[in-house]
């Protein structure tokens, strides 16, 4: 049996990132949304705490969650994550959702509980944690930096 | 794409050679249909640089491909970003999954899947004979699995959204309700099928397990917030280990 794993997704990866690390190089910006960023402060006089983040709004790169682009920004305040906001999210699809007239079965339904049973493959969705924890990251470097 | 492809080939005549052709399959397909890539053929499109009526063959099927989704899915399929340009990636990832175990089949491989990212194409049986058993993923939890389907050639795609920790909120969708979906996985008769109809009604919400129901050949298993899971009538059948 043989089973190879694809490490050249990583170069993939970087290679977005890359880009748009150098789009978004630079200052902090302050979305409209940011309630809690104080003053935004860029003044790398501005104290920095222990955990090396200063003060600020910083947006991530915008990362591919595979169903659509996916970016934060984190808010730091008093040198700590105080929230992270989405900028660009997936699954937006711009439109409400349909109300179906149609009378629909009632389906089968159960608690989720863990399986022990041995499996081969895993199906889940990784994209868009993956994305975030991308952007999320590249975010919190400019804080750092 | 940014995902780990993973395949696993039980015949003992697989070469590297064999993984090779399906990696670089991968490969030339994310250099074409990559928006993140200056010089893809998609970014000549979306600048105007190309018009996809002059595109490649490939690019064609590939955009007629999304326009059949988006009309059998009501719109809910619709690879138009907010911008006005093209993102067909919801499409290209279960097609191309497909087409490399179509590969691995025409070469005469009986026993394999294809897995990019938690969507898969298995084909013939695993390495003890026996259907290839899928775990759901738990969306709390990575290394747990909720659900086992038990498939042979069918494919499996998983939508979904896992965050949780921070405090986080969609500024596009603060109503959506509170019975929001956080993984819906669809069985159907390849990855293709499987993929853009998972995409589709994950987008519907609540409504997705019901369109998934009305869907001859498919069958669905959602997880909500509340842990609480819905399956379409005829999904059961996939969870015997000797389907």
């Amino acid at each position: 049996m043989k089973k190879y794993i694809l490490p050249i997704v990583i170069v993939v990866v970087f290679g977005a990132y890359a880009l748009f690390s150098s789009k978004n190089s630079g200052t902090p910006t302050t979305p409209g949304t940011a309630t809690s960023t104080g003053t935004g402060s860029t003044d790398n006089t501005a104290e920095t705490p222990p955990s090396g983040l200063k003060d600020g709004t910083y947006n991530g790169s915008v990362t591919d969650a595979f169903y659509g682009p996916m970016q934060v920004a984190a808010i730091v305040k008093n040198g700590k994550l105080v929230d992270v906001q989405f900028l660009k999210f997936p699954n937006d699809q711009g439109e409400s959702i349909e109300v179906n007239s149609r009378s629909n079965p009632i389906l089968k339904q159960e608690a989720i509980a863990a399986q022990s049973a041995n499996v081969n493959i895993v199906s889940g969705a990784t994209q868009s944690s993956e994305a975030f924890s991308q952007s999320l990251a590249q975010a919190l470097a400019q804080a750092q930096s | 794409m940014g995902m780990p492809i993973t395949v696993e080939i039980v015949d003992p005549y697989a070469n590297e050679k064999t993984f090779d052709e399906v990696f670089d399959y991968f490969m030339r397909i994310d250099e074409k249909f990559s928006t993140y890539k200056e010089a893809s053929e998609i970014t000549a499109i979306n600048k105007g640089i190309l018009k996809a009526d002059d595109a490649s063959d490939e690019m064609r099927l590939i955009l007629a491909l999304c326009e059949e989704t988006k009309r059998e899915t009501n719109g809910y399929f619709d690879i138009k970003t907010p911008k006005g340009t093209l993102d067909p990636s919801g499409i290209v990832k279960g097609w191309s999954i497909w087409q490399a175990a179509e590969f691995l089949r025409e070469k005469g491989f009986k026993k394999f899947y294809v897995d990019a990212g938690g969507d898969i194409q298995p084909h013939g049986s695993n390495a003890e004979g026996a259907a290839w058993a899928v775990g759901i993923k738990n969306p709390w939890n990575e290394a747990e699995h909720v659900k086992i389907a038990y498939v042979h050639d069918e494919g499996v795609a998983t939508s979904g959204t896992y965050i949780r920790g921070l405090h986080i909120y969609n500024p596009r969708n603060e109503n959506r309700p509170a019975d929001e979906i956080m993984s819906f996985t669809v069985i159907g008769p390849n990855i293709y099928e499987a993929d853009r109809f998972a995409t589709a009604a994950f987008a519907m919400g609540r409504e997705g397990v019901q369109f998934i129901e009305r869907l001859p050949g498919f069958e669905a298993y959602c997880i909500d917030k509340n842990k609480i899971a819905t399956m379409t009538s005829g999904f059961e059948k996939y969870t015997r280990a000797n389907a």
